[in-house]
């Protein structure tokens, strides 16, 4: 018997009204094994992000954590338990600068009335600051630290916003469409900054991206949703050949190797 | 599937409507975003914009719908200098923007938001059938018409926002990264689309996209645009061939290309 996984999910199921927008949904992420959930637009990926996060309660079913069940956990709580993650459509302090966003990050890590005003101290040589400027140089974002975020290019709010859960130093990392609006290099460049994250923290990630060059570089399994149902999972690479995902996912129409893989 | 081409004539339109950017500035403070960029697009034109984040693609497009206010140089439009127009008047004129990051009213349902798109239309018939033609095109949306935008997944806003641009009659149809979020099969639905458009229509594209591959298929020309200046302009064969440009936006693309075959 293996340790457990670090992330499971068991017979998981919401309801939108009437709508079943997740219905059964069992699968694992084990420890250190970087994880991707791909599918079609409005497959629910974004919702099983809200679920292990706890922004919506389950309606059936359960989520361990590290074995321990955290289904009743409020979210709020969840951080605490080692997950953090980024958002889809960014959620980033617009009138607040880089570093200042960055710091929003550290606060799970201080309890009491001190600790919660440590990160706000003005001081420019504050640790809490120091370590949140490093964290933004190591991702290539030092030209940004400074100035207000709004305005900001898409894909950079969105490198800064995964540099804020790091700040959480999470043992479990949501990724939703880290990729998203980088071009090719700039998508490479961030590919070697998560490999280099989790290898050298221990960081299990769960990636839901569109970039399948991207998902297939990264990780090594892949959990396949469409209509809210698993309808496949397995090594990257064996799920461009499932014909079920071939047709929910990556389309059946003519010059398909140029669509699938083209980000 | 046709949009169906929409009766109405806009005002300000001339038939034949040419973009043309000379020397244009933007600046945030002291960030000087655009250091004089001159581009145009020819009627019925597909053109490109490709550089990295934080070049200035997306300040040129809000530029040119005159949502960011430029510091220089003047920007033509259908025959007329359109540089000190409030956004309105040049979304009247045909000349309109899908924006970065769908900016859907989240509070409106899907049918609300489309119906936005053609508030500046007098033509209610035609609106209503090309809301129809929206809905054939892009089933997602019908089976959500009367639900709040908001419970729409990341890949749905986005089909709203470009079907909400087309709600506007535009006879320039500006896209910023319109395959941001979209899945492998919805990025070539949704530039089979934009290449129907511009076939059926004669509908002009000036397209930001981060899918090189994607957009280089479909232009006729293409811009690379660094720190706010262009670097380079030529057709996509001319960009392909380049070994700088190779390297920085194209090289992966290949290597998923030899992967997929």
């Amino acid at each position: 018997m293996s340790e457990a996984p670090i992330l499971m999910l068991d017979k998981v199921r919401k309801n939108f009204g009437g709508l079943a927008v997740v219905e059964d949904l069992s699968f694992s992420v084990r420890r250190n094994v970087c994880t991707g959930l791909i599918g079609p637009n409005g497959a629910g990926k974004t919702t099983v992000f809200n679920l292990i996060t706890g922004v919506y309660p389950i309606d059936a079913g359960r989520i361990l954590l590290d074995g321990a069940d955290i289904t009743r956990v409020p979210s709020r709580r969840r951080i605490h338990h080692g997950i953090a993650r980024n958002f889809q459509n960014i959620r980033l302090m617009p009138h607040l600068s880089a570093i200042e966003n960055v710091m929003v990050g550290q606060h799970c890590r201080n309890s009491g009335l001190f600790g919660n005003l440590q990160p706000v101290t003005l001081s420019p040589r504050n640790r809490w600051r120091e370590e949140a400027r490093a964290a933004l140089v190591e991702a290539g974002l030092e030209d940004y630290a400074r100035g207000a975020v709004r305005g900001l290019p898409y894909g950079v709010q969105k490198r800064i916003e995964l540099v804020r859960a790091l700040m959480a130093k999470p043992r479990l990392l949501l990724l939703d469409e880290p990729a998203a609006g980088l071009n090719s290099a700039e998508t490479a460049a961030l590919r070697e900054l998560l490999a280099r994250l989790c290898r050298q923290r221990g960081i299990t990630l769960l990636v839901v991206e569109h970039d399948m060059h991207f998902v297939g570089a990264l990780c090594d399994e892949v959990v396949v949703l469409n209509f809210g149902r698993k309808i496949a999972e397995g090594r990257p690479e064996a799920m461009r050949e499932n014909a079920l995902v071939k047709e929910a996912y990556f389309g059946l129409d003519s010059g398909q190797g140029q669509v699938c893989y083209a980000n | 599937m046709q949009i169906e081409t929409s009766s109405h004539k806009p005002s300000e339109m001339t038939a034949e409507a040419s973009l043309e950017i000379h020397d244009l500035h933007v600046r945030y403070g002291r960030v000087h975003a655009l250091r004089g960029i001159s581009l145009n697009v020819a009627p019925g034109e597909v053109v490109a914009v490709l550089g990295a984040n934080g070049a200035g693609k997306s300040s040129l497009l809000k530029a040119l719908i005159g949502l960011q206010p430029t510091a220089g140089g003047r920007v033509r439009y259908g025959g007329a200098d359109i540089t000190d127009w409030p956004p309105s008047r040049r979304i009247r004129s045909g000349l309109v923007l899908v924006p970065e990051g769908r900016r859907i009213v989240t509070g409106l349902t899907v049918h609300e938001n489309l119906q936005m798109g053609a508030f500046a239309r007098a033509d209610r018939r035609a609106v209503s059938a090309e809301i129809d033609a929206i809905f054939h095109r892009f089933p997602n949306l019908a089976a959500r018409r009367n639900h709040a935008a908001g419970v729409l997944s990341g890949g749905e806003q986005q089909m709203l926002a470009i079907g909400r641009g087309l709600l506007a009659a535009p006879r320039l149809m500006m896209l910023d990264e319109p395959s941001l979020g979209l899945s492998p099969r919805l990025t070539g639905e949704v530039f089979a689309l934009l290449r129907d458009l511009h076939r059926e229509r004669g509908l002009s594209l000036l397209l930001v996209e981060q899918n090189t591959h994607q957009a280089l298929a479909l232009a006729d020309r293409a811009y690379v645009l660094e720190l706010g200046r262009v670097v380079v302009e030529g057709a996509p064969d001319q960009l392909r061939a380049d070994p700088l440009l190779h390297d920085a936006y194209l090289g992966s693309t290949e290597r998923r290309r030899n992967a997929a075959s």
